[in-house]
C-alpha cells in the first residue's frame, strides 16, 4: 500500500522518542493586535491523539495553525521534529462555482501523486465515487471527506483536523469517528490533532484533551479533564451552538437529521 | 502568403493580429484568476491607473509601456498592502489609489502642455494597427514572460485561491506567487493599453475566461480555452474592423462579447432542457 509505505519512509528521520511538536510559551495576536493566545505550552507525542476543545473565539483554530506553522506567532517558540509532515483539513472550504475543479484535481493540487494514489486516498475515506464530482457541488460531509483525503495523500505523520464534523448530522459524526479510528488502526504512528465541538464523542476517542480559552485552561486524560473545575466552568459558558448540538444528541436519537 | 496578407488587409493588419494573439494568450489564464479570485475590479482599477504611466512617459519622453507597466504594478501591489494593513477595505483602497492616479495623470498632462487628445488613444481605443515589427517582438516577449510566470506559479496560485490557510499549512509561501500574478497583470495592462485601450482592458481579460467557464471541467482547461477564445475573438474583431471600418480595439471586444453571449446563452438553454 503506497500511502503507508510513504509514511514509513518519512519516519526514520524522526528520533524514535522525540515529540513531533513542542510549543514553548506561545502567544499569538490577531490582525488588529488583539491577543488571541498567551503562554501556551504543550507537546504532541508520536502516535498521540490530542483534542482541543473550548468556546468559540477561544483560539482553537489559531492554536492549531500556530502549531503546524501555518500562522506566525507573536512570542514563544514552536519546535517541530525534522521530517514532520502535516496533513491539514481546515474548518471549511468555500469553492466558488466559477472555478471548475473536480475532487481528483483538488487532491492533485495537494501533493504530487499518481491517479492511483489519489484513488487510494479517496477510498480510505469512503469517497472514491466523488473523484469526478465538482468540488463546488459537494455537501458539507463530502467536502470534509475530500479535505481528509487530501490531507492523507500527503502521507502525514500528523493529521490536523479543524472541526471535521462541523455541519454533519449525528450519523455523519459517528461515521466520521469510525473512519478516523480505521485510519489510525492502519497507522499507529500517526498523530492526530483534533479541534472539536463534539464533546462526548471526542472525549472517548482522545489520549489527551486540551481545554483552550485564550490559554490552556486545563489539560489531561479525558476522564481527568471532564471532572476539572475549569472545564466544567467553560462548558457552562459554552456557546449556544455547541449546547444545541449537545442536546440534539439526546433528543433525536432515532431520527434522521438533515444536514445544516 | 499573399492571400494571407490580403485577408488581413496587409502586413500592418497581420502585426495587429499578432499583437491581439499575444495579449489574448496572456489574458486567458490571467482572466481566469481574475474571476476565481474576484479581482475583476483590480484589473479595471490598475488599468485606469496606468494612464498615469502614460502621462509620465509623455512628459519624460520615456517609452509609454514602461510607465504603464510600473504604475499598474505599483497600484496593484500598493492597494494590496493598504488592504492588508487593514486601513481600508480592498475595493476602497484600490478605488482611492487608482482613480487618484488617473486624476493626477490628467492634471500632469495638462500642466506639461499636452492636450487630452494625446491620452485618448491610450484610454479609449488603443492603436494596434500602428505597431511596428520590433514592437510586435517586444509584445510577444512580454506576453511570454507573463505566461511563464503564471505557469510557474500555477499550483501555488490555485492553492492560495482555493484556501489560503490550507496552502499555508502545506508549506506554500503565497507572497511570491502573488507578486508574480501582479507582475503578469501589469504586463497585461501595458499590452492591452496598446491593443484595446485602458478603458476596455478588463473586457478582454474577463470575457474569454467567463465564456470558457461553461466549457471546462478543470482549471487548466478553462485557462487554455480562454486563451483560444481570446485569440479567435481578437482576430475576428480585427477582420470585422477592417471590413466595417470600425475602431479596432472596440471591435475586438465586441467580437469577444458575441462569443461570451453565445456560449453562456447556449449553456443556460442546455441547463433548462
Amino acid at each position: 500500500m503506497a500511502l503507508s509505505l510513504a509514511t514509513a519512509s518519512a519516519a526514520p528521520d524522526l528520533a524514535a522518542s522525540a515529540p513531533l511538536i513542542v510549543a514553548h510559551n506561545v502567544s499569538a495576536k490577531g490582525d488588529h493586535g488583539e491577543t488571541i493566545l498567551r503562554g501556551v505550552n504543550l507537546t504532541i507525542a508520536r502516535g498521540e491523539i490530542v483534542t482541543i476543545v473550548g468556546p468559540n473565539g477561544g483560539g482553537k483554530t489559531t492554536l492549531t495553525r500556530c502549531l503546524i506553522g501555518a500562522r506566525p506567532i507573536s512570542a514563544g517558540r514552536v519546535e517541530r521534529a525534522h521530517g514532520l509532515r502535516v496533513g491539514y483539513a481546515p474548518q471549511k472550504l468555500a469553492v466558488d462555482r466559477v472555478m471548475p475543479l473536480d475532487v481528483d484535481g483538488f487532491l492533485a493540487l495537494g501533493a504530487r501523486s499518481t491517479r492511483r494514489q489519489r484513488e487510494q486516498a479517496l477510498d480510505r475515506v469512503g469517497a472514491l465515487r466523488l473523484a469526478r464530482r465538482q468540488l463546488a457541488d459537494l455537501s458539507g460531509g463530502e467536502t470534509q471527506r475530500a479535505l481528509l483525503a487530501r490531507a492523507l495523500l500527503r502521507a502525514p505523520n500528523l493529521l490536523a483536523l479543524d472541526e471535521p464534523t462541523r455541519g454533519l448530522d449525528q450519523q455523519g459524526v459517528a461515521e466520521f469517528y469510525r473512519m478516523l479510528a480505521e485510519i489510525r488502526s492502519a497507522e499507529a504512528e500517526l498523530s492526530v490533532l483534533l479541534v472539536s465541538h463534539d464533546l462526548t464523542v471526542v472525549m472517548a476517542a482522545s489520549d489527551r484533551v486540551l481545554c483552550v480559552n485564550g490559554h490552556i485552561c486545563c489539560a489531561g486524560a479525558p476522564e481527568d479533564v471532564e471532572t476539572h473545575p475549569e472545564y466544567r466552568k467553560l462548558i457552562g459558558a459554552e456557546d449556544a451552538d455547541a449546547l444545541a448540538v449537545y442536546q440534539h444528541h439526546h433528543d433525536h436519537t432515532h431520527q434522521a437529521v438533515g444536514r445544516r | 502568403m499573399d492571400e494571407f496578407y490580403a485577408f488581413f488587409g496587409g502586413a500592418f493588419m497581420l502585426r495587429a493580429a499578432l499583437a491581439g494573439a499575444a495579449a489574448a494568450a496572456l489574458a486567458g489564464p490571467l482572466g481566469c484568476f481574475a474571476l476565481w479570485r474576484r479581482m475583476a475590479y483590480l484589473g479595471d482599477a490598475t488599468a485606469h491607473a496606468a494612464l498615469l504611466g502614460v502621462a509620465l512617459g509623455l512628459i519624460f519622453s520615456l517609452p509609454i509601456w514602461i510607465g504603464a507597466f510600473f504604475v499598474a504594478f505599483a497600484v496593484a501591489t500598493g492597494a494590496g498592502l493598504l488592504a492588508i494593513s487593514g486601513r481600508l477595505a480592498p475595493d476602497a483602497a484600490l478605488g482611492a489609489l487608482s482613480h487618484a492616479a488617473l486624476a493626477i495623470a490628467l492634471v500632469a498632462v495638462s500642466l506639461a502642455g499636452f492636450g487630452a487628445p494625446d491620452l485618448e488613444a491610450y484610454l479609449f481605443t488603443g492603436d494596434p494597427l500602428a505597431a511596428s515589427p520590433s514592437e510586435i517582438g517586444a509584445y510577444a516577449a512580454a506576453a511570454f514572460v507573463g505566461l511563464t510566470l503564471i505557469v510557474w506559479f500555477w499550483r501555488r496560485l490555485l492553492n492560495s485561491t482555493l484556501s489560503p490557510e490550507l496552502a499555508a499549512a502545506e508549506g506554500d509561501r503565497p507572497r511570491l506567487a502573488q507578486i508574480a500574478l501582479m507582475i503578469a497583470l501589469a504586463i497585461y495592462v501595458a499590452l492591452a493599453m496598446r491593443l484595446v485601450g485602458l478603458l476596455l482592458a478588463t473586457a478582454l481579460l474577463i470575457l474569454p475566461a467567463a465564456a470558457a467557464r461553461p466549457l471546462s471541467s478543470r482549471p487548466e482547461m478553462m485557462a487554455a480555452i480562454a486563451s483560444m477564445l481570446g485569440v479567435a475573438g481578437t482576430a475576428l474583431g480585427l477582420a470585422a474592423s477592417a471590413h466595417f471600418d470600425t475602431p479596432t480595439g472596440p471591435s475586438m471586444v465586441t467580437a469577444l462579447f458575441v462569443f461570451f453571449a453565445l456560449i453562456v446563452g447556449l449553456d443556460a438553454l442546455r441547463r433548462r432542457l
